[in-house]
């Protein structure tokens, strides 16, 4: 190392300038921590290094969450969309989701203008190597160049880049993300540490020529006429059109081609040793795994209005380069692709979750937290989520303010970190919508009523935003109350329209909201047969729809979760020992003490952890209670 | 309660009677040292090795006096039942002796157990898990061979399997719905609301199943409730006697332990018959002609099965017919009694009245036809096969309780299906069956619903084919 020299002092350090470092950095430097955002390469801000998609179910829902927890990539979406479609629109409201198409180096570069406007924050380009740490507490980093930066809370945000190795057939380097270098010794400065790290592979396909594609041989795949935002903050479109995406599909050649060349394949010739995600597997895998599968969906993506690349989005592989043009070119529409990227696999190393608060702090170094890929995640929104909380909470150290910690019945954000830190990953965790047991509470149209009152109070939602919002959401009261009171009796105008409807005339008075429970009758209906005093925006009238129609369904679940949260009221000390609990199978005592569960809630989730060793945790903790008392009094 | 510093607890463990060998447990940190108290052996029993049988007497510590011959089995921590240190007498039976021995263990501190309490503190030591806690607390309670054979076979799984077979079906039809939600746009058929309701079906006709079961299960867990009416003097104190006595009448009559209120079983050849007012019957043997029918009445109302005695010495009476007419409302069988003496009964009017196979001739004072009222009652009850080892009983009243809301929740995702709504909400309701049952088995806390799929089906070539 060279001389070091003292860069200056921060209350925050973010290192890394993805999606979850931009988080971090704003809610730190938006909360009025003096914010320092270190990244390797500043043209890579916000960059989206693999498919130039954002949100979709799961996905979709924690941006807007981001959004109502005062965070930044709903809105820069929205303004570097080039397409927007809502998904499952067929199905209940809990699943329907937004997917935006995104101008990646607009989305980038946008991103990177708020962050040098935000106040409080400044950002460098850096590449971080060690971290200084006096009795177990993170004081501060140190570069490549040297430079040493004080902080009161560090935020690690590495993406792929940490111990980063891109992997093309027999072809292998040292490298991050589309060739960026990578962060080697930091790896060794976190081993250094006592962290617990692991290899993780990603994979990205290859980028062809939009000019080399037979387009006529595909199917389009436009966006939607009436585009819907992703912030509730975004009011207009963005001043240019839509993009369509298309679709083909693989050949009995394609499969061909990747069978004779298995033997090259790093995958199954032992040359990877990260472990992949199963959701998310390559075009060879796919092939290998379902053989009698004659053909896989291909679409293609624009990755932006300015460029000319498109992204083959299915065909995620690392085979050699030479077999990856082969592969193309079996596809119908790109007989004559032009490869103007390689697609390539990536290891990298992340650090085991479980060594983590739900606070996303370590629990090895105070003061650190790690945020996005590096805790075993994968994808862009997973990353923004993870980034906001650890942001908020290092915010809240720095500031001595009470933590953030969301639960499973708040957001998909609290399903992803409470899974995170009580249960791990052995493979790149991916939000689903079925990782959440209380989906229909967790829907993408209710995310700001969920969350805008925790942004509120810990700073990152403004009073204007705050205001407009309670107002919503005495709307919304209002109008369920009123529909709930007024009566509608069976007039012949009335019949008619129940009858037009394809649903049952009424037999006496009944009101309005159990007229609105009928699966065929909508508010639009209700509107027309007794109006509100004042009209309702849109949003308000799908949230009364939504919250009468399926009541029954929604009481079901809140019930599922005042049964969760007597469970997750019950803390555990801190400092209690597990070895002093007589009875418990090894197996959960050596569980709970690595995972040091903050209620029985969590404790009850952790696998290995049976209801027996619940009861006995119980019990014990009743005794342990009891004596605390005995000595405070 | 203090789980670090638990007392120590003993109990009777085997059925009091006469005669036959009784066992006494103790678990608990206390149990080696106060047996030590009252045992005399070769060498005192702290210093015995674990799971050996050692050979001595019950003395009386306050007299000396010797109370029984006994061998004692000692199996320390954790390798018990309850994983505490256990101590278990066997000792030579006796109604006198067992309750001798017991009582001095209480005196040196050991506490009565609660009924179950052996099976709750193996539960709390994490030795077994819910429900084989639970089939094990049945088979605590159960009262004849055949209820023990059940709740032995749950306790090995056979639910278990059953259940388990249940629930792959629903996570199958739940993967489906899934991967439709999670990947909207890839080719994966979207899965139909009238396949929702074919396997919500399925799942309610296999949950019906195991319910049926459940009558069974409880007859076995407490005894088939009986009524043995029938005119003064037909026989009815005879056979009783002659059940009681062919079967080792089950007497329970020590409130606390067992039972609080006294009821007579007898076990028939393994049916256990649960019989009401024993007191009754046994009465009229000595108030002639006074009660009768009138008594019968009521007994007619509580019972699971009806034994009406004729007399094949005598023609069928008013008081007969009626009653034969009441009967029929209940499971029933007509034991035709004395046909030791000369036939006086219209049997070809008796089978224009009843069918021909619920009519069993006897003659109790010379015990003939007990084989075959004993395959009535199994017909009855088993379907013909008490003992067919194959299939499952749902004999807990916890698991009834489970399946049933299960068979409630499919019943709602069928419905849903029917009015179509979105494929979302109706998995709420199938997600829910499928946590219910899981309960039964203890396998809902720490698994989430996509380890199931992704275990079950990462490698099927169905799940993942989309991406």
């Amino acid at each position: 190392m060279h001389l070091s020299f003292i860069g200056g002092k921060y209350d925050v350090i973010v290192i890394g300038a993805g999606h979850a470092g931009c988080e971090a950095a704003l809610a730190t430097a938006r909360m009025g921590c003096n914010t320092l955002l270190l990244t390797i390469n500043l043209d890579m801000v916000a960059f989206l290094p693999c498919n130039p998609s954002l949100g979709g179910p799961a996905k979709g829902h924690v941006i807007r969450e981001v959004d109502a927890l005062g965070g930044q990539m709903g809105k820069n979406i929205d303004q570097t969309y080039i397409q927007m479609r809502m998904l499952n629109t067929g199905k209940g409201p809990a699943v329907q989701a937004l997917r935006a198409q995104a101008d990646k180096f607009l989305y980038s570069k946008n991103m990177k203008e708020t962050l040098e406007r935000t106040e409080n924050l400044t950002l460098r380009q850096a590449m971080v190597e060690d971290f200084i740490v006096e009795d177990g507490v993170c004081k501060g980093v140190i570069t490549q160049s040297g430079a040493i930066y004080e902080g009161k809370a560090v935020v690690l945000t590495t993406g792929t880049y940490l111990r980063g190795k891109v992997i093309v057939g027999e072809l292998m380097y040292e490298s991050g993300p589309n060739n960026q270098q990578p962060s080697i010794k930091l790896s060794d400065s976190l081993k250094r540490l006592g962290f617990e790290l692991a290899r993780f592979k990603t994979g990205t396909p290859p980028r062809i020529h939009r000019d080399s594609i037979d387009f006529s041989k595909t199917e389009i795949q436009p966006g939607d006429e009436n585009p819907k935002f992703f912030s509730y903050e975004t009011t207009e479109e963005p001043p240019w059109e839509q993009m369509p995406c298309w679709l083909t599909y693989t050949s009995t050649e394609t499969h061909e081609i990747i069978l004779e060349n298995l033997h090259r394949a790093p995958m199954f010739s032992g040359a990877i040793e990260g472990t992949g995600a199963r959701y998310c597997p390559s075009i060879e895998d796919k092939v290998v795994r379902f053989s009698d599968k004659p053909r896989h969906q291909i679409f293609l993506e624009p990755e932006g209005r300015e460029t000319a690349e498109y992204y083959v989005q299915g065909l995620s592989t690392s085979m050699p380069e030479e077999v990856q043009l082969r592969l193309l070119r079996s596809v119908p529409g790109l007989e004559k692709a032009k490869l103007m990227r390689t697609g390539y696999a990536i290891e990298y190393d992340v650090i085991i979750p479980t060594q983590l608060w739900p606070t996303l702090e370590t629990k090895l170094v105070k003061n650190l937290y790690t945020a996005g890929q590096i805790n075993g995640t994968s994808g862009y929104e997973e990353a923004a989520a993870q980034g906001i909380i650890a942001g908020i909470n290092a915010a809240c150290r720095v500031l001595d303010r009470e933590e953030v910690v969301l639960s499973r019945s708040d957001g998909y954000i609290g399903v992803l970190i409470d899974d995170l830190v009580t249960k791990g990953t052995n493979e790149p965790y991916r939000l689903l919508t079925s990782r959440a047991e209380y989906r229909l509470l967790l829907r993408h149209d209710n995310a700001d009523l969920r969350l805008t009152e925790i942004g509120y109070k810990v700073g990152l939602i403004s009073e204007e935003r705050y205001q407009k919002f309670l107002k919503k959401k005495q709307m919304i009261e209002d109008e369920i109350k009123r529909l709930e009171e007024t009566k509608v009796k069976p007039t012949p105008e009335v019949q008619s329209m129940l009858e037009q409807a394809g649903t049952a005339p009424l037999q006496n008075a009944v009101a309005l909201a159990s007229l609105l429970r009928r699966p065929q009758v909508h508010y639009n209906m209700i509107e027309q047969l007794s109006p509100p005093p004042e009209l309702l925006p849109p949003e308000v009238k799908e949230q009364v729809e939504i919250q009468l129609k399926y009541a029954g369904y929604i009481e079901k679940q809140l019930l599922q979760v005042e049964k969760m949260q007597k469970m997750e009221k019950k803390r555990i000390p801190s400092d209690i020992d597990y070895n002093d609990v007589k009875g418990l199978a090894s197996e959960a005592r050596q569980k709970l003490s690595e995972i040091r569960p903050i209620s029985i809630g969590q404790a009850s989730r952790i696998s290995g952890v049976n209801p027996s060793d619940i009861s006995i945790l119980l019990v014990y903790l009743e005794h342990y209670n009891r004596v605390v008392a005995t000595r405070g009094s | 309660m203090v789980v670090s510093a638990m007392d120590s607890i003993a109990a009777i463990s085997t059925p009091l009677g006469e005669g036959g060998i009784a066992v006494i447990r103790v678990s608990g940190p206390e149990s080696i040292p106060a047996a030590d108290q009252i045992f005399k052996g070769k060498k005192p029993l702290k210093e015995c090795k674990t799971h050996t049988v050692n050979y001595g007497h019950i003395i009386d510590p306050a007299s000396g006096e010797k109370v029984d011959e006994v061998l004692v089995t000692i199996m320390r921590s954790p390798r018990s039942f309850t994983r505490e240190d256990v101590v278990e007498i066997s000792c030579h039976g006796g109604i006198v002796s067992v309750k001798r021995i017991l009582e001095l263990l209480l005196q040196q501190g050991i506490r009565l157990a609660e009924p179950g309490e052996f099976t709750k503190r193996a539960f709390l030591n994490g030795r077994i898990d819910l429900s084989q806690a639970e089939a094990v607390m049945d088979m605590i309670r159960s009262k004849t061979d055949q209820a023990f054979h059940v709740a032995l076979k749950q306790a090995e799984g056979l639910l278990s399997k059953q259940i388990r077979k249940l629930r792959q079906l629903l996570v199958e039809t739940m993967a489906h719905i899934e991967v439709n939600i999670d990947y909207p746009e890839h080719d994966v058929e979207e899965l139909t609301a009238q396949f929702i309701k074919e396997k919500c079906a399925q799942a309610i006709d296999e949950i019906n199943r195991l319910l049926k079961t459940a009558r069974q299960g409880k007859v076995l867990r407490e005894g088939i409730v009986t009524a043995i009416v029938g005119r003064p003097n037909v026989g009815k104190s005879s056979l009783l006697n002659l059940l009681a006595q062919e079967n080792k009448a089950i007497v329970t009559d020590i409130p606390g332990t067992t039972r609080d209120v006294i009821e007579e079983y007898v076990s028939l050849n393994g049916i256990p018959l649960r019989l009401l007012d024993t007191a009754g019957i046994r009465e009229t043997m000595d108030v002639v002609e006074q009660i009768g029918v009138e008594r019968s009445k009521n007994a007619l109302s509580e019972a699971d099965l009806i034994l009406l005695v004729l007399s094949y010495n005598q023609p069928m009476n008013d008081d007969e017919k009626a009653l034969l007419e009441q009967v029929k409302s209940k499971p029933f069988i007509v034991i035709v009694n004395k046909t030791d003496l000369p036939q006086q009964l219209d049997l070809d009017e008796l089978y224009k009245k009843v069918p021909k196979h619920r009519v069993i001739q006897m003659s109790i004072k010379n015990e003939t036809g007990l084989d075959q009222l004993e395959k009535a009652i199994s017909d009855m009850f088993f379907g013909g096969g008490i003992d067919s080892g194959d299939q499952t009983y749902v004999s807990n009243v916890r698991h009834i309780h489970l399946l049933t809301q299960a068979k409630e929740a499919l019943e709602e995702a069928k419905e849903g299906a029917e009015q179509l709504l979105p494929i979302d909400m109706i998995q709420i309701d199938v997600h829910r069956a499928w946590e219910l049952l899981g309960e039964i088995i203890g396998e809902t806390a720490s698994e989430s619903l996509l380890d199931e799929i992704f275990s079950k089906f990462c490698f099927t070539g169905f799940f993942l084919s989309f991406i």
